[in-house]
């Protein structure tokens, strides 16, 4: 069959639609958290410092600024892995699976 | 005043991503140090290994696919790798450990902003740019709109961006062995510049893959040995490792906490927007994702990627603390005249290397400059074949020819403009060797993120998106970024010598207004647009959605 015909089918899917409205949501709520985790640091670093100075506890030299910032480089990391299997495992098995019914 | 500079030093350091030696104020001190031979024998294992693989590379290299993208049989771990290759930068190394170094604390701010965009670029453009692409953005971009219009408008924010990275990493290059290897800068120039071409010519985008891997793994083995060598002073304890450094340090508990790098708001976000949106508009970082099979392994290449960078941004935070605590108790070695107040032998930049000098001897610290000038060939690379497709496979294929070219000819005319380009890389670094280029990167960065994102986030994601929209919205973008960068405090004083207080735009970055502008002009065009041609790319965009959501139709990577 020529991927015209099965373009042509899938966008009669309705499941079509409805798999991508539901993936992109998800990509834009993982977004929209890092957006929110970085520039909620930046916005600390640019209005106060002072709190990312405060130390982690009594008699430490450590401020609560550097686990934070390491927070934020693992964070991403975990939440790149985190989408990354979702899509390649799940989101990819109901792509495959319309693109099957479409290609039938 | 002292203040600001420093402010815009700062940044302007930190966005040198390859300028580690340009970056700051530290570049008046870079001295012509004694030639280095173990260094120097190592490089030149790094280079013999590099091109008996070129040369094997060049046996696969025959068509314009297996050029632009090493045949789409590269997997997602090895393009994962060869993605932090070209992203781990002599900046991130030298400069960024230079900076924790120098202010502790500030260093981590730049690490956080470089790695914020990874998570963007996964969850919104790796997939569709997989299935959408071919060879170049532009083919992402160009899918329904007008290929003339896009393509041009591509290959001119493409070649802007590789020409300023370019430029900036060949001087960082220069710079950089200068110091290292006590070689000549002309001729480290003219090296680098060889060396490259030979990489591009023959093996195309397998070679330069390869050397990107074997590069990103050289680099994290010897920083991760670095990193742990200094954990293991401290007996794995960072709270001790951080008390020495606050006891030892010049500014004492300060180096705990943000410091003078960003002061005023907008700054802070412009320059947070251009470090997290400007890697999704990189066109040397935009490419690695035609070189894998799929769109699964294009997003395990981007999870690994990110991995890597982030791993190595710990790192190279690590590495600037472990300097304070190593170098600083022993001005004898490591500073000028041994006067702590003289700053470090070689200048700011050499934390990293006179720390690898500590923890494992000259044999290591050998290891670590071959590592640090490996790591600008494998960047001037992946540059240079970005910038090579886009002139063969947008301008002369696509728009010249309207696509009626063989495989053949187009290969030529890249192998041409890989040697035009690396002769402009070379003639441009001795021009600029007297010059503070960090501020090229950050143009680079600028251009990116407010020229090629812009369009091609909204081509992709919006409907209404029409070619009149994309091209007027991104040569907007293009031209006020360029604009507003040459405008502000960090080119126009610090760079181009004008008075104190007389740069005309008072931002660090200019991402905040010229990115908003590109996007909003693409939108208003986009929607006043009511021409025929308009209406025959909207009515496009469902196949597009279908294409690149599901990779139906989409182009297999492996040529012909």
């Amino acid at each position: 069959m020529k991927d015209e015909d099965i373009v042509e089918r899938i966008s009669k899917n309705p499941k079509f639609m409805q798999f991508v409205r539901m993936r992109n949501n998800y990509a834009i709520v993982l977004s929209i958290l890092m957006i929110i985790v970085y520039f909620g640091y930046i916005g600390l670093i640019a209005f106060d410092k002072s709190f990312l100075a405060i130390k982690i506890g009594a008699g430490y030299v450590t401020s609560i600024g550097i686990p934070m910032g390491i927070g934020v480089l693992v964070f991403t990391i975990v939440i790149t892995a985190i989408y990354v299997r979702r899509a390649n495992n799940e989101f990819d098995a109901i792509k495959d699976e319309i693109v099957r019914e479409a290609s039938k | 005043m002292i203040k600001a500079k420093h402010i815009l030093g700062g940044i302007a350091a930190l966005l040198a991503a390859g300028t580690a030696l340009a970056a700051g104020p530290d570049i008046g001190q870079v001295v012509k140090q004694e030639t280095n031979w173990t260094a120097i024998v190592m490089f030149a294992i790094f280079v013999g290994v590099t091109l008996w693989i070129t040369k094997w590379a060049a046996t696969k290299t025959k068509t314009a696919a297996d050029f632009y993208t090493a045949g789409g049989g590269i997997t997602g771990f090895q393009n994962g790798l060869a993605i932090a290759g070209d992203y781990m930068s002599a900046a991130s190394f030298l400069g960024i450990s230079g900076l924790v170094f120098a202010s502790g604390f500030d260093g981590l701010i730049f690490s956080i902003g470089w790695l914020v965009g990874w998570p963007v670029i996964t969850f919104l453009m790796a997939e569709r740019l997989r299935n959408l692409g071919k060879f170049t953005f532009a083919d992402v971009a160009g899918y329904r709109f007008d290929a003339g219009p896009i393509r041009s408008f591509a290959a001119c924010g493409s070649l802007t961006v590789v020409a300023f990275y370019l430029i900036a990493q060949m001087v960082g290059a220069g710079q950089l062995i200068q110091l290292l290897f006590g070689l000549d800068y002309t001729v480290a120039v003219i090296m680098v510049g060889v060396i490259m071409m030979t990489y591009v010519l023959f093996g195309g985008m397998t070679a330069t893959t390869w050397v990107q891997i074997i590069k990103a793994c050289m680099l994290l083995v010897g920083a991760t040995f670095m990193a742990g060598a200094v954990m293991f002073q401290f007996g794995f304890s960072p709270e001790a490792m951080f008390a020495k450094a606050v006891e030892v340090h010049a500014k004492h508990d300060a180096i705990m906490s943000p410091g003078t790098f960003i002061t005023d708001p907008i700054s802070a976000i412009s320059v947070g927007m251009a470090l997290m949106f400007g890697t999704a508009g990189l066109p040397h970082i935009l490419m690695r994702f035609f070189t894998v099979p799929s769109a699964k392994e294009a997003r395990k290449s981007v999870a690994w990627a990110t991995t890597w960078i982030g791993y190595f941004y710990i790192l190279t935070f690590i590495i600037g603390f472990g300097a304070i605590t190593n170098l600083i108790p022993n001005p004898m070695d490591y500073f000028v005249g041994g006067d702590l107040a003289k700053g470090l032998k070689g200048g700011g930049n050499m934390p990293a290397v006179h720390l690898a000098r500590a923890v494992g001897g000259d044999v290591f610290m050998g290891f670590i400059s071959a590592v640090a000038f490996a790591t600008i060939l494998a960047v001037v690379a992946g540059l240079t074949l970005s910038g090579a497709s886009a002139v063969s496979h947008d301008l002369y294929a696509s728009v010249w020819r309207h696509g009626n070219v063989d495989s053949a000819t187009e290969l030529r005319v890249s192998r041409i403009t890989t040697v035009c380009l690396g002769i402009f890389a070379v003639s441009l670094g001795i021009v600029f060797q007297k010059q503070n280029v960090a501020f090229m990167v950050m143009l680079a960065f600028a251009v990116a993120c407010s020229a090629n994102f812009p369009v091609l986030f909204m081509s992709v994601l919006w409907k209404d998106c029409t070619t009149k929209g994309a091209v007027a919205g991104g040569t907007v973008g293009l031209i006020s970024s360029v604009a507003l960068t040459i405008m502000s405090p960090a080119v126009w004083e610090a760079s181009l010598g004008h008075p104190k207080g007389s740069a005309l735009f008072p931002y660090a970055s200019s991402a905040i207004f010229s990115m908003t502008a590109a996007f909003l002009v693409i939108w208003i065009v986009s929607l006043l647009d009511r021409s025929a041609q308009a209406a025959k790319e909207r009515a496009l965009f469902p196949a597009q959605l279908i294409r690149s959501e599901t990779g139906v139709g989409s182009s297999s990577a492996s040529g012909h």
